[in-house]
């Protein structure tokens, strides 16, 4: 029953938000139309009090935890990366991306095995292509559902309606990581374990980010829409898939300017 | 005819060599105010010396005008002609203190450029990397330069790990407008406010 009323909410959301990548106003723009920000002031107040938690809770913790010393840091956040394979495959293979799903497969049996649970990324030294993290809300973008409206979530930060539903979907059995420790109905892993993984993502993302956040924080005018600005990019970065950066922005105002 | 032939010859050829001479190419220009830059945070100048040197510097390579109208986005149709001045006094002076200050946290940062790419005859994409250190990992920058005067390449953009810079102004600047009722007055006051901060 729980599951149903998740699957229809989620149906609900992106059924109501496809259409909602653009607003139409942007002729110049071709590519990707601007993602509307329906809920800008309660999301505004949400933005208020995860930067409060923040300044007391996380980014504290982020310090402490940079102040471990750097083989601990990197040995945790390459076991976290291998773990994250776990989503990342099944979403190379509904995304299409066979070879890559091949590829990362063969990654993590061995940076789980050789290098233990992954905290050494053998992989990589023996020569595997570079890590590209994938979700679900990555393959709802690669089937064509718009983003749907900006969100700030409590505690988790910027996402926007198609990114939250693809959370959802870790949590309907998409994660194997998920299934295991919270549904797995084992001994050894249990929703501890699950939490303390995701705790650990974001606290080793956060320490990765002091130095550029504090930058971004002390030069902007509007913290929340460059925070917007700079979510909205990256994931519509990762869902083209490009490293070629030029593919995913409108070169249309600089072809305005030179006009002129 | 022969003399108005060797001539003739002698001024393509100095024409040709005075155009190789001035023109650089996108990627040695990016190398070169990179190392600019660092020599500047690397040497033994007080912040504000930093600060004016850097400033020098984005004064010369950075197209602060053009970066200006871009981050205006389809507001810039709006504008009047005095908006328009007062509008390129702010953002200069909003820009020098924002770059500026950017930078000079950093000491003596270590950047290689490793490639370029031409997008049209208009602006080539420079790749390079700041060398990641103890607190910090490798970061990938992109710079977009604008070459549509060879003897005079200037900086348009910074691609951070694939994110726009000037696209993030741009957004912001849109922000604070239409969270104003449209009003770019208030943008020029938020810009005033941030450069005499």
């Amino acid at each position: 029953m729980k599951n149903f009323l998740i699957t229809s909410l989620i149906s609900v959301m992106l059924a109501s938000h496809v259409s909602a990548g653009t607003d139409g106003e942007n002729n110049l723009s071709k590519k990707v139309g601007p993602v509307r920000d329906c809920f800008e002031g309660l999301n505004r107040v949400t933005f208020s009090l995860n930067q409060g938690l923040d300044k007391v809770i996380f980014k504290p913790v982020a310090k402490a935890y940079r102040v471990l010393p750097s083989p601990v840091r990197t040995g945790t956040s390459n076991a976290l990366n291998n773990l994250s394979n776990l989503v990342t495959i099944p979403n190379n293979i509904l995304q299409g991306e066979f070879k890559k799903a091949g590829i990362n497969t063969g990654r993590f049996a061995v940076n789980t095995t050789v290098g233990i649970v992954g905290i050494f990324d053998v992989a990589k030294k023996i020569g595997f292509s570079e890590y590209e993290k994938e979700d679900y809300g990555q393959t709802l973008g690669v089937m064509g559902f718009g983003e749907g409206c900006y969100l700030v979530l409590p505690v988790l930060g910027p996402s926007t309606i198609r990114d939250t539903a693809g959370s959802f979907i870790n949590i309907l059995g998409g994660d194997p990581w998920y299934n295991a420790s919270v549904n797995g109905n084992n001994e050894y892993l249990g929703e501890t374990e699950y939490m303390a993984t995701k705790v650990l993502t974001g606290i080793d993302f956060r320490a990765k980010n002091i130095d550029s956040f504090e930058n971004l924080e002390k030069n902007s005018m509007d913290f929340y829409a460059s925070i917007r600005s700079l979510y909205l990019q990256d994931r519509q970065k990762k869902i083209a898939n490009s490293n070629v950066t030029t593919e995913t922005m409108d070169d249309g105002d600089w072809e305005e300017i030179d006009s002129k | 005819m022969k003399k108005i032939l060797t001539f003739v010859t002698f001024l393509i050829i100095i024409t040709l060599n005075i155009s190789k001479v001035y023109s650089i190419e996108a990627d040695v220009f990016v190398q070169s105010t990179v190392n600019r830059a660092a020599k500047t945070l690397g040497g033994n100048l007080t912040k504000e010396e930093r600060i004016e040197k850097l400033k020098d510097i984005a004064r010369q390579t950075v197209d602060i005008d053009g970066i200006g109208f871009y981050s205006l986005g389809t507001h810039r149709k709006n504008l009047t002609t005095d908006q328009v001045s007062e509008y390129k006094k702010v953002f200069a002076e909003y820009f020098l203190k924002s770059f500026s200050s950017r930078l000079a946290e950093y000491s003596n940062p270590e950047i290689e450029v490793n490639s370029k790419r031409v997008i049209n005859k208009n602006y080539t994409i420079v790749t390079s990397t700041l060398v990641s250190t103890e607190s910090r990992p490798e970061v990938k920058i992109e710079w977009r330069i604008y070459t549509k005067d060879s003897e005079n390449l200037l900086i348009r953009d910074l691609i951070i790990e694939g994110l726009s810079l000037a696209r993030t102004q741009k957004e912001e600047f849109s922000s604070i407008i239409n969270s104003n009722n449209g009003e770019i007055e208030a943008l020029l006051k938020n810009l005033s406010d941030f450069a005499a901060k």
